[in-house]
This record gives C-alpha cells, sequence and structure tokens, in this order.
C-alpha cells in the first residue's frame, strides 16, 4: 500500500517534470538543433542552388577555407570582421566604459543622459541602417552638412563609397547604435563597487586617472567578460547593417564584405548578380558556428580566470 | 392495339428515362472537366490585378479551364519554388528566370517543350528561345514573358534647355555631357554605390563600342576580356566619370534613380524597366531614349537585350494538358499585347501593338540588339561575369583599377570555369 502511494507519487512527479521539459526540448530540438543538424549535413552535399546533388565530403570546406576562389572572399571577409571587432571594441565598448564613468559620477542631467545614451539602442537596425545612409550620402547627408557648416568642408567625402571610409563609417554607425548596452553593463558594474574602496584610494591619493585605470577598470572586469563575449559574437555574425548600407556585395568592391554577406550571398544567391549555392554556403556557415562557439568559449574562460586573478 | 399501345409508351418512357439519367450521368462525369483547376506560381506580387484581366481573356478560348495566380515575394521566390518542386509539388505553371538553370536547379523538374507541342515559339526571336534553354542539357522549358533593354533615358527639356540633342557617337556624347554641365545640369543621375548598377551602366553606355562580334569571338572561345574591344570601351567610360552624379562613389541606385526622376540630371545610363519607375515618381518628366552611342559614325548602334522570365509547366503537375493550353495563351500576340500595355513591360512576341509610345521605341531599338553579355553568357558558375564586372567596374570608377586590370581580373575569373579562357 505505502510502495504504491510512493510509485503512483514519483510517476506523477515525473509526469510533471517531464510536462515542464519536454516542450522546451521539443522547441529547441525543432528550431535549434535539427536547423544545425541539417546545415550541417548539407555542406557535405554537391548543390545546384536549392536542389541537392551528390555527396562530395569535405570537399565544400576546402573550397571555402582554399579553393581558388571562395577562399581569397572568405579570408578578405574574416579580415574584415576582425577589423570591425577590434574597432568595435574601442569605438563602442571603450566609448561606453567611459561613458559609464561619467554617468556613474552623476553629473548634471545623468539621469537624462543615461536615457539618452541608452536610446538608440531600442531602435531597429533597419531604421539605423537607414537613417546613417542618409546622413552619410555625399550630396545631401547631414554628416557633410555639418563639415561644411563648421567650416571643414573640404573634409567632405562620399564616406560610404570610398574603400578607405565606407567599413570604418559602418563601424561607427554601429557604435552609435549600441554604445548604450556596454555603458549600461559598466554602469551596473560600477555602482556594484563599494564606495569605501574608492574613498580609501582618493584619500591614498589617487588622481582621476589612476581612479579609473588602477581601480575601477579591474573591479569591473565581470562586465567586460560580458561585453566583450557579445561584442565578439555580434562582429563575426554582423549582417544586418552592412547589409542595409552597403548592400549584399558589401560595396564598394567588396571593401565592406563581411562573413556575413558572404554567406548570405553564397547560399542564397544575390539577385542581381549571383548564385545559390547551399553547398559553399552552409560549409561557410559551419564554419563561422564553429569557430564563433570555439573562440567564445575560449574568451569566456580565459576572461574568467582574469576575473579571479584581478 | 391498346395492349400494344401501352407497350410503346413504356418502351418510349423507359427509354426517355434512359436517356435521361445517361445525360445526368454524362453531364455530372463532364463537370470536373468544366471547371479544370489549374495553379500558376508568379514572383511578381504587384501584378495581381493585371494577371486576373489576364487570365479573364485567356478564359474567353478555355472557358472550360480556371487558372488560379500565386504570388511570392520576389527575394524568396526561388527559395520557395525549388522547395516545392524538390518535393515533387508545387503549382502546374510555374513562372522560371531565364539561363542557366532558369532558376529551378535541376532539368527534372519541368516538362521539356519544342515547336509541335506550343506552335507559338514562332512568334519569338531566336533570343528568347535560348533564353529558356537549361544550360545543363539544352532543352527549351519556358515560353519567355518580358526582355530588358539596356540603354540611356534622358529629360527631353533639359535637353531643350541646353540647346543638345541625342548623341550618335562617343564624341558627340562627351560634347553633350560637357555643354549640360556648363549650363549647369548634371549630364548623368548615375551613381555607382550599389554594385549592380556598374553592370547597367556597361550595358546602357558601351554595348556599340564592345559589339556584338565581341560577344560572339568570346562565345566562340576566339578572345577574352582582354580583348581591346573591350578594354577599350572601359577606357572611353572611365574618360566621363566625372559627368556622372555629383560623388558617384557614393550615390547609390536609388538616390540616382531620384536625380534623375526629379529632373537634376539629363541622362540615366540603365534598363528599360526604369521608365514605369520615372514616370511613377514624376508624371510631368518628358522621356526620350538612345541607344549606346558609337564609336565612329555609321557603326551599328546597339542596346543590350536580356529576357527576364517565362513560364514552365511544373513535370509534377497532373493537368499537363490544360497547363499546356495556357502556355500556348502565352506565347500569343494578344497576350503579348496585353501583357505590354497593362504592365508597362515589353513582350518580345512579333506583332505585339504597344499603346506606350517609349516602349514601342524600345521594342524598335531592340531590333538592333548585342546581348547583357554577363547575365546572359557569363552567370552560371561562381565567381559570375556579373560579380566580377560590377565589383571591376566599380573599382575602375573609383580610380583604383585600370580598364586593362578590370579586363584581366574578369578573364582570370571567368577562366576558373570556362574552358576557352584556361591557359
Amino acid at each position: 500500500m505505502q510502495t504504491d502511494y510512493r510509485n503512483r507519487e514519483r510517476r506523477r512527479r515525473a509526469a510533471w517534470i517531464a510536462f515542464l521539459i519536454l516542450p522546451p526540448l521539443a522547441i529547441m530540438l525543432t528550431f535549434v538543433v535539427w536547423p544545425l543538424l541539417s546545415a550541417l549535413s548539407a555542406a557535405f552535399y554537391r548543390w545546384e542552388g536549392m536542389a541537392q546533388g551528390e555527396f562530395v565530403g569535405l570537399k565544400n570546406f576546402a573550397d571555402v577555407l582554399f579553393g581558388d576562389h571562395f577562399a581569397a572572399l572568405t579570408w578578405r571577409a574574416f579580415r574584415h570582421n576582425l577589423f570591425v571587432f577590434f574597432a568595435l571594441f574601442v569605438v563602442q565598448n571603450s566609448v561606453g566604459f567611459l561613458l559609464a564613468w561619467f554617468i556613474y559620477r552623476e553629473p548634471f542631467g545623468f539621469r537624462f543622459h543615461r536615457i539618452a545614451i541608452f536610446m538608440p539602442v531600442i531602435l531597429s537596425t533597419v531604421l539605423v541602417g537607414f537613417l546613417w545612409k542618409l546622413f552619410l550620402d555625399p550630396n545631401f547627408g547631414l554628416v557633410n552638412q555639418l563639415l561644411e557648416m563648421i567650416g571643414l568642408g573640404q573634409l567632405r567625402q562620399p564616406w560610404l563609397g570610398q574603400e578607405t571610409t565606407a567599413l570604418p563609417a559602418l563601424v561607427l554607425a554601429n557604435a552609435w547604435h549600441w554604445v548604450g548596452f556596454p555603458a549600461l553593463v559598466y554602469l551596473a558594474g560600477m555602482q556594484r563597487i563599494p564606495r569605501e574602496i574608492l574613498e580609501a584610494a582618493k584619500l591614498d591619493g589617487c588622481n582621476g586617472w589612476q581612479m579609473l585605470t588602477r581601480v575601477v577598470w579591474p573591479l569591473v572586469t565581470p562586465s567586460t567578460t560580458i561585453t566583450l563575449t557579445l561584442l565578439f559574437i555580434g562582429a563575426f555574425n554582423w549582417f544586418e547593417l552592412p547589409y542595409i548600407m552597403a548592400g549584399l556585395d558589401g560595396s564598394p568592391y567588396g571593401s565592406t564584405d563581411v562573413l556575413g554577406l558572404y554567406f548570405y550571398r553564397t547560399a542564397f544567391g544575390n539577385q542581381t548578380a549571383g548564385l545559390q549555392d547551399f553547398g559553399h554556403g552552409n560549409a561557410l556557415a559551419v564554419l563561422m558556428f564553429l569557430f564563433i562557439a570555439a573562440v567564445a568559449t575560449v574568451i569566456t574562460q580565459y576572461l574568467r580566470k582574469r576575473e579571479i586573478a584581478l | 392495339m391498346l395492349a400494344g399501345n401501352m407497350t410503346k409508351s413504356i418502351v418510349r418512357r423507359t427509354i426517355g428515362k434512359l436517356a435521361l439519367t445517361m445525360f445526368v450521368a454524362a453531364t455530372a462525369l463532364a463537370a470536373p472537366a468544366q471547371a479544370e483547376d489549374i495553379t500558376m506560381w508568379s514572383w511578381r506580387q504587384e501584378d495581381k490585378a493585371a494577371y486576373a484581366k489576364l487570365i479573364a481573356a485567356f478564359r474567353k478560348h478555355h472557358p472550360d479551364i480556371n487558372v488560379k495566380f500565386e504570388a511570392f515575394e520576389a527575394a524568396n521566390y526561388n527559395t520557395v519554388l525549388s522547395t516545392a518542386l524538390a518535393g515533387g509539388t508545387g503549382p502546374d505553371v510555374v513562372q522560371v528566370r531565364a539561363y542557366g538553370t532558369l532558376g529551378v536547379g535541376k532539368p527534372d523538374y519541368l516538362v521539356p517543350l519544342d515547336k509541335t507541342m506550343v506552335p507559338e515559339f514562332a512568334n519569338f526571336p531566336d533570343s528568347a528561345i535560348a533564353a529558356e534553354t537549361m544550360r545543363a542539357d539544352g532543352k527549351l522549358y519556358a515560353v519567355p514573358l518580358a526582355s530588358q533593354t539596356m540603354l540611356i533615358i534622358y529629360n527631353k527639356e533639359l535637353f531643350e534647355k541646353a540647346g543638345v540633342t541625342p548623341p550618335n557617337t562617343w564624341d558627340e556624347l562627351v560634347t553633350v555631357s560637357k555643354t549640360l554641365k556648363e549650363k549647369g545640369i548634371n549630364p548623368f543621375g548615375n551613381g555607382t554605390a550599389t554594385a549592380w548598377q556598374n553592370e547597367t551602366i556597361v550595358g546602357a553606355l558601351l554595348s556599340s563600342q564592345i559589339g556584338a562580334q565581341f560577344e560572339q569571338d568570346v562565345l566562340a572561345g576566339k578572345a577574352d576580356f582582354t580583348d581591346a574591344r573591350f578594354v577599350g570601351a572601359l577606357t572611353r567610360l572611365n574618360e566621363i566619370k566625372d559627368y556622372f552624379a555629383p560623388n558617384f562613389s557614393g550615390v547609390d541606385y536609388a538616390a540616382s534613380q531620384q536625380l534623375f526622376a526629379a529632373g537634376r540630371a539629363a541622362m540615366f545610363a540603365g534598363g528599360s524597366f526604369e521608365i514605369a519607375n520615372f514616370l511613377r515618381q514624376n508624371p510631368k518628366l518628358k522621356l526620350g531614349l538612345f541607344p549606346s552611342p558609337v564609336a565612329k559614325a555609321g557603326d551599328p548602334k546597339l542596346v543590350a537585350l536580356y529576357y527576364d522570365g517565362g513560364y514552365a509547366i511544373n513535370a509534377a503537375s497532373k493537368k499537363r494538358e490544360a497547363a499546356l493550353k495556357f502556355l500556348r495563351f502565352i506565347g500569343t500576340p494578344e497576350f503579348g499585347t496585353a501583357f505590354s500595355n497593362d504592365l508597362q513591360n515589353i513582350s518580345p512576341i512579333k506583332g505585339v501593338n504597344f499603346e506606350n509610345p517609349l516602349l514601342k521605341e524600345v521594342a524598335t531599338l531592340n531590333q538592333s540588339a548585342m546581348s547583357y553579355i554577363m547575365l546572359v553568357n557569363f552567370r552560371y558558375q561562381e565567381p559570375t561575369g556579373s560579380v566580377l564586372l560590377q565589383s571591376g567596374v566599380q573599382k575602375m570608377l573609383a580610380g583604383k583599377a585600370t580598364p586593362a586590370e578590370v579586363g584581366a581580373e574578369i578573364t582570370k575569373g571567368i577562366a576558373t570555369y570556362y574552358a576557352p579562357f584556361k591557359k
């Protein structure tokens, strides 16, 4: 009788747990695991557009990494992603850190600044992309007009039309859009620092710069771990903003081409120039996934250790 | 007598009933055939209303066939279609692209057609038929739908204001551009920030200098893109870039269209599909057209031409007969005329009556054409001729590559899959 009751109780508990776990598990399997596995398997076949051909083993992977035509584009896109990552680290995360420090000290109107800095984060990338495309228009864009107004007319540029300025312009637009996020994370980190530590440092004769670099920066390393990891993932998955502002080809002549654009163009085809090639596209996607997952893991592990060391 | 009469009437009645039953049965059997439904897929969502009219016209000839028009977003169309075809489903009548694999991947998905099945193929020029032939097996699969022409569109009022007339030769084009610029009018609205615009610029401005013979030589393996005819034409293009939109390297497609549509530029090197765009944006524009200027007077004036889609039959369709009837209708001048006038497109069908004088002019210019060379011949493998030409010309016009380098780069890229270029 007793065991019977216990068995029933155990079964009910198991059913309850299953009821809680199975739906999210099913969703994960259908929308995350299955697409990943099917992308992986598709990468081993030759494709005529969207029609699957014969099994080709690792050929697609070899092509995109070392092949005649694909490899040059892959590595060029990869270099651009690296540039984007480092550039955003400077103009997005570091500026975010400084802005957080600025707000943390609660200057006049800091509540307004806090909102103003975070505001662009809630805008959609499509909107931000179009807005900045208009701002950067060479003939009637705001940026060139402002330069003219402040007497720097000779600096007017077709920003998005030049190899040298197109990618930096996209990076700046992205930083404008997202700088509020690291700022917010750093601000939260700073607010967790006990006041006594800062006061003690001040009594010991720390100046502002020393306070920032020797005291605050080490104490907010958990925030750096988060923002840096997310920045890395974001920079290597970068797609929407360059797609909207520079087009699928990474105009001009590939100088804004990043892995996201290159993958999309290869897999789904560019209506105005190219072809659909699901095999090579998927091989690229799988490589990107592996690279991002591996590096993100290493970064997190390393930075965690550093957090403790500091 | 009576009995005989009764027998007769019973027999008569029975026969009558039998006949009635048979009639009912026959009509019942015939009924599904009377309302045979076929579906067609297209990527032209915006053409739904026009297709309703075209289908109504078809039903006047074939009241027994009902055509259901379904359209998908153009950017996703190929994906949706290939997925359906690969799964053995999809519509009866399929709108397909032109050239290469017609956008469906493999020949097995479509029903091969010929002139006995569709006698209306006789209404089309050979280049249109070639466009709907699959590269993999050389068979014809679709009835061509529309053609697009690369040419120069000009603003008649601005030309009058500057006192210039459409140029015939390249030197005249330079003079016209110079005069326009001196009078404070932007000669060309074109910008190069959108990659594919660079290909249309080459097709519209340089075809007469590149020449149809060059294309034949390339296809015969006798010339490649380092040829003097091609590189020479690019050199001329490089010389007039200062007449493009101000800061053209940063001016994208939308901005360059606006410049022209707003009357702030006198010429636009682009596709015939722009005509309807421009007039929609600014109905007051007075537009004129001219083909690519020639190197020296007397050379043939050419436009660059390509075909834009066609209609095919799904191999998995169970209603091939009905689908074939609809395809034959699509090949008639009646369809071509209605299609051209309702949708402001250029049907390649002979004997089409254009209401719009500009479209009529394009159709006339089409009679002296070379193909839009990269799209037509080198868009079947990566790196496509289009990808190479677009980025090469974009780079050249930005001053970062010479015409000879562009020609060499294109040849090198195409040589990875095109045997005659391999050395």
